[in-house]
C-alpha cells in the first residue's frame, strides 16, 4: 500500500495561483502536502511511496458539467460505472450527470440512487444534476430543494427547453434559494420541429430538415431578461451559435448573473461534417457554420464563454447505425475532450491557462464545487498529460460502453496520463 | 472511360457525362416501348425489389413496367404490407431481401439519405426512388429527357421551377441535373417554401413567379400539398393559386414555345390551371413515358451495364 504519491519534475499549471513551473509534488491522504522545486528531494520510491515522472504537465482535476451516463433506464449505451471510468481515462475528476435518464431525475428517490452507485463505483465523482420540470415535461417544478440535499448541484431539462416563460422565472426564482444554477437547453422547438441539422446551404442541399440558429438565440436573450429579473444563476448548455455569444456577451457586460459552456465537437466540426448522412455528427444542437465555430472560441478564450463541458452522448448502434432521421442525436466526449481540445493550446487558440480554467475551476464555481487548485493543503484533484504524446483516437480502447465518435482515426497531440480524485489514482496510462 | 455502375443514389454525384451516357440509352429504351411487342430478353434472370416505403403509384409502376419490359423478375413491397410497419429497422428489412439474393433494391424512403445508408449496407445494386425531400434522381433524368426531346441541348436554356422547392425532391434532383447540363436554372415560390440558400446550389431566386417565368424555355411546376397550409406555410391554396400557380395568363410572359412540365400527381387549380395541364403547352404525360424509357436505362445499367462517360 502506498501511502504517498509523487510527481517529480512536473509542469504544474494553476491559472488560480499563476503557476507554471516545474516543481514536485507530494501527496498524501488525499491532500497535497508540498508543492515546489525540490520537494520532494528527500523522498525517494519504495513500497510506500511511488513515484510518477517524465515530461509530463499537471492541472487541477477538470471537470465535466454535462454529461448523460445513462443510468438508470439506458444502461446499454452506458452506466455509472463505465461512464465513471470513461471520465477517469478522459482526465475528469469530476463530472455532473443529466437528469434525461429513464426515470427522469426529478425527485429525491432517484437522485439518492444515482448518488450511492456512484460511491460504489468510486474513482471519479458523480454530481447529479436534477429536472427543472416533473418528468422534464415542462409544465410543474421537479423536487429542487430535496434533490439538492440528496446531492444536486443544478437543475436542467436537458435535452428539452424550458419553453414557457412563466415555467422558466419560477425555476430561477425557486432555484435561486437553495442557490443552484438553472442549465438551459437553449431550443425554441417551434423553431425546430423536425429538425435533423443546421438549417443552411448544407440542409438544403442534402435534404434534412434545418434547426435555424435564432432558435437557440430567441431562447438564450429570453433567459438572460429572466435571469436579470430574478437575479438568479442561469447556466446556458453547449451554445452553437455567434448570436448566443454576442447576447451572452452583453449580458456579462452588464453583470447579469449568467455563465455558459461550449462542447469540443461544436469547437471542431461544421455541419459539412454530416454530409454523406454520418449519423455520428448528429447532434442536439446541431454542428453550426465556420463562423459560429469562430465566435465559440473567440468567446472561450476571452471567457464570454466560461467552460468547457462535453455533453457525452452515448448510444449503441441502434440510434446511430440507421437511416439519419431515425438517429438519435448525440456523440462521446469524455475520453476525447483533452486530446482533442489541447492542440488549441499548441496552435495559441487558447492560452493553457484558460484551457485549464474553462475545464476545471470555472466549471467548479458554476455548481459551487471545491475549485481543484494545485496549492499545499488542497484536496488532490488532479489531472496528468503528456503533452508530447501524439496518437491516433481509437474507440476500441474507450472505456464508454459506447463508440459513436466522428473523431475516430484522428491524430491528436497531448494523453491523458494519469487521473488522481482525492489523492486516489482514478486512472494511469498503461496500467 | 467507362465504369461500372453501381448504384443509382443521386443526380450530385454524377458527372455531365454519365447523364448524357443514360438519357442516350434512355432514347434506345423509349423505342422499345414504342414496339407492339415491348419486351427485350436483357435483364432475362435479373430480380429487382421495389421497396417502397412510401406512398408511391406513379414512380412504383414505371419502375415495375421498365425491369419487366427488360424481361426481370420484378417483386413490390409496399409500406403497410411491409414488415417496417411491424417495427423492423430498415437495415433489417434490407439486409433480409439483400439475403435473398436479388440484383436490384429500388427504394423509396421518407428519409433523406436513406438509400446512401442501406447502399453501403448490402450487395446488390440500389436505386433510389425519391428519399425524403433529398434527391429523386430518375425524376430529373424523365424530365431532362423530356426537355431535350423538345428543346435539343439543354445548353443556356432557361428552366423555371415553381411551387414548393423546399419539400421538393424532384427540384433538388433538376438543379443539379440541370446546371450540369449547362441550363440556367431558376426557382421561384413563397419564402416559406423556398429553402435557405438554395442559391448555393445554383439556381437563381425569385420570390415573384411572373419575373422567373419571363423568356423561360421551360416551366416546371411543383405540387403543393396540403400538409403546408396546416402546417401554416401559406394561407390557403386560393391565394396560393393567385400569387404562385402557373396559368394561362402568366404563361405568356414565357418563351412561345415554351413548355410545361409537372412531376405529378397535379392538384388541378392550385399550382397548375387545368386548362394549361392539358393544353398544347403540356409535356406532363411524355413525362410519364419517358419516365419508363429512363428506367429501364438505369435498371439496366445498375443490374451490369457500363457507364461510359461522354
Amino acid at each position: 500500500m502506498t501511502s504517498l504519491l509523487v510527481l517529480q519534475q512536473v509542469r504544474a499549471v494553476d491559472p488560480a495561483r499563476q503557476l507554471d513551473a516545474v516543481v514536485d509534488i507530494v501527496i498524501e491522504r488525499g491532500r497535497i502536502i508540498r508543492i515546489g522545486r525540490g520537494a520532494a528531494s528527500e523522498l525517494s520510491p519504495s513500497e510506500h511511496v511511488k513515484f510518477v515522472r517524465g515530461p509530463l504537465t499537471v492541472f487541477p482535476g477538470f471537470i465535466d458539467l454535462h454529461t448523460h451516463l445513462r443510468e438508470p433506464g439506458h444502461e446499454y449505451k452506458e452506466d455509472i460505472a463505465s461512464g465513471l471510468k470513461a471520465a477517469a481515462h478522459g482526465g475528469f475528476v469530476a463530472v455532473c450527470s443529466m437528469p434525461n435518464t429513464k426515470p427522469v431525475n426529478d425527485r429525491r428517490s432517484i437522485t439518492d440512487a444515482i448518488v450511492a452507485r456512484a460511491k460504489e463505483v468510486g474513482g471519479t465523482r458523480l454530481h447529479p444534476i436534477g429536472a427543472v420540470t416533473v418528468g422534464s415535461e415542462g409544465h410543474k417544478l421537479a423536487d429542487i430543494g430535496d434533490m439538492r440535499l440528496a446531492g444536486a448541484v443544478a437543475i436542467s431539462d436537458d435535452g428539452r427547453c424550458v419553453t414557457s416563460s412563466s415555467v422558466m422565472r419560477h425555476a430561477l426564482e425557486y432555484a435561486r434559494t437553495f442557490d443552484m444554477p438553472v442549465i438551459q437547453h437553449a431550443e425554441d422547438h417551434a423553431l425546430t420541429e423536425g429538425a435533423q441539422m443546421n438549417e443552411g446551404a448544407v440542409s438544403t442541399r442534402i435534404g434534412l430538415r434545418g434547426w435555424p440558429r435564432v432558435a437557440e438565440d430567441i431562447i438564450v436573450a429570453r433567459d438572460v431578461l429572466l435571469a436579470e429579473a430574478t437575479g438568479a444563476r442561469y447556466h446556458v448548455a453547449h451554445v452553437s451559435t455567434h448570436g448566443a455569444v454576442r447576447i451572452l456577451r452583453e449580458a456579462k457586460s452588464r453583470g447579469i448573473r449568467v455563465t455558459a459552456e461550449v462542447t469540443p465537437h461544436h469547437l471542431l466540426l461544421t455541419d459539412e461534417s454530416v454530409i454523406g448522412y454520418n449519423t455520428a455528427c448528429k447532434v442536439n444542437p446541431p454542428l453550426r457554420l465556420a463562423e459560429d465555430v469562430a465566435a465559440l472560441r473567440e468567446a472561450l478564450a476571452d471567457g464570454t464563454i466560461d467552460c468547457i463541458a462535453t455533453d457525452h452522448a452515448p448510444h449503441s448502434g441502434l440510434e446511430k447505425d440507421c437511416e439519419f432521421s431515425a438517429a438519435a442525436p448525440g456523440m462521446l466526449g469524455l475520453e476525447l475532450c483533452v486530446p482533442l481540445l489541447y492542440g488549441f493550446v499548441l496552435d495559441g487558440t487558447l492560452r493553457i491557462e484558460r484551457f485549464v480554467d474553462a475545464l476545471s475551476q470555472a466549471p467548479a464555481g458554476i455548481v459551487s464545487l471545491e475549485r481543484p487548485t494545485l496549492a499545499e493543503g488542497a484536496r488532490a484533484d488532479i489531472t496528468v498529460i503528456d503533452p508530447e504524446a501524439r496518437w491516433h483516437i481509437d474507440p476500441s480502447k474507450f472505456r464508454s460502453k459506447s463508440k459513436n465518435t466522428p473523431f475516430a482515426g484522428r491524430e491528436v497531440r497531448g494523453r491523458v496520463t494519469m487521473t488522481i480524485v482525492g489523492g486516489n489514482v482514478a486512472f494511469e496510462f498503461g496500467s | 472511360m467507362s465504369r461500372p455502375f453501381r448504384h443509382l443514389l443521386d443526380i450530385e454525384s454524377l458527372t455531365r457525362g454519365e447523364i448524357l451516357t443514360i438519357l442516350g440509352l434512355a432514347q434506345k429504351m423509349w423505342e422499345v416501348s414504342e414496339r407492339s411487342v415491348k419486351k427485350v430478353p436483357t435483364l432475362r434472370g435479373k430480380t429487382i425489389v421495389g421497396l417502397f416505403l412510401e406512398a408511391s403509384t406513379r414512380t412504383r409502376s414505371s419502375f415495375e413496367l421498365a425491369g419487366k419490359r427488360l424481361s426481370a423478375d420484378v417483386i413490390n413491397i409496399s409500406g403497410s404490407g411491409s414488415s417496417t410497419s411491424k417495427g423492423e429497422t430498415l437495415l433489417d428489412t434490407v439486409k433480409n431481401l439483400d439475403a435473398m439474393s436479388p440484383d436490384v433494391i429500388v427504394l423509396r424512403h421518407s428519409s433523406s439519405g436513406a438509400p446512401h445508408f442501406i447502399a453501403s449496407r448490402v450487395r446488390c445494386a440500389v436505386v433510389n426512388a425519391g428519399d425524403g425531400t433529398h434527391e429523386h434522381p430518375t425524376q430529373a433524368l424523365l424530365d431532362c429527357a423530356t426537355m431535350m426531346k423538345h428543346k435539343g441541348s439543354l445548353e443556356g436554356k432557361t428552366v423555371a421551377i415553381v411551387g414548393d422547392v423546399a419539400h421538393s425532391r424532384v427540384a433538388r434532383s433538376n438543379i443539379h441535373a440541370l446546371t450540369k447540363l449547362g441550363a440556367n436554372v431558376r426557382v421561384a415560390g413563397p419564402r416559406t417554401l423556398m429553402p435557405v440558400d438554395i442559391g448555393a446550389m445554383g439556381a437563381t431566386v425569385f420570390e415573384r413567379v411572373e419575373p422567373a417565368i419571363t423568356d423561360a424555355d421551360v416551366v416546371m411546376v411543383l405540387r403543393l400539398q396540403s400538409e403546408r397550409q396546416e402546417a401554416g406555410l401559406i394561407p390557403n391554396t386560393r391565394e396560393y393559386s393567385r400569387y404562385f400557380g402557373v396559368n394561362s395568363r402568366n404563361i405568356e410572359l414565357a418563351k412561345p414555345d415554351a413548355i410545361v412540365m409537372h412531376p405529378g400527381p397535379i392538384n388541378r387549380g392550385v399550382e397548375l390551371e387545368p386548362e394549361l395541364a392539358d393544353g398544347s403547352r403540356s409535356v406532363i404525360l411524355e413525362q410519364v413515358t419517358y419516365g419508363v424509357a429512363v428506367r429501364m436505362a438505369v435498371l439496366y445499367l445498375v443490374a451490369g451495364g457500363t457507364l461510359d462517360e461522354g
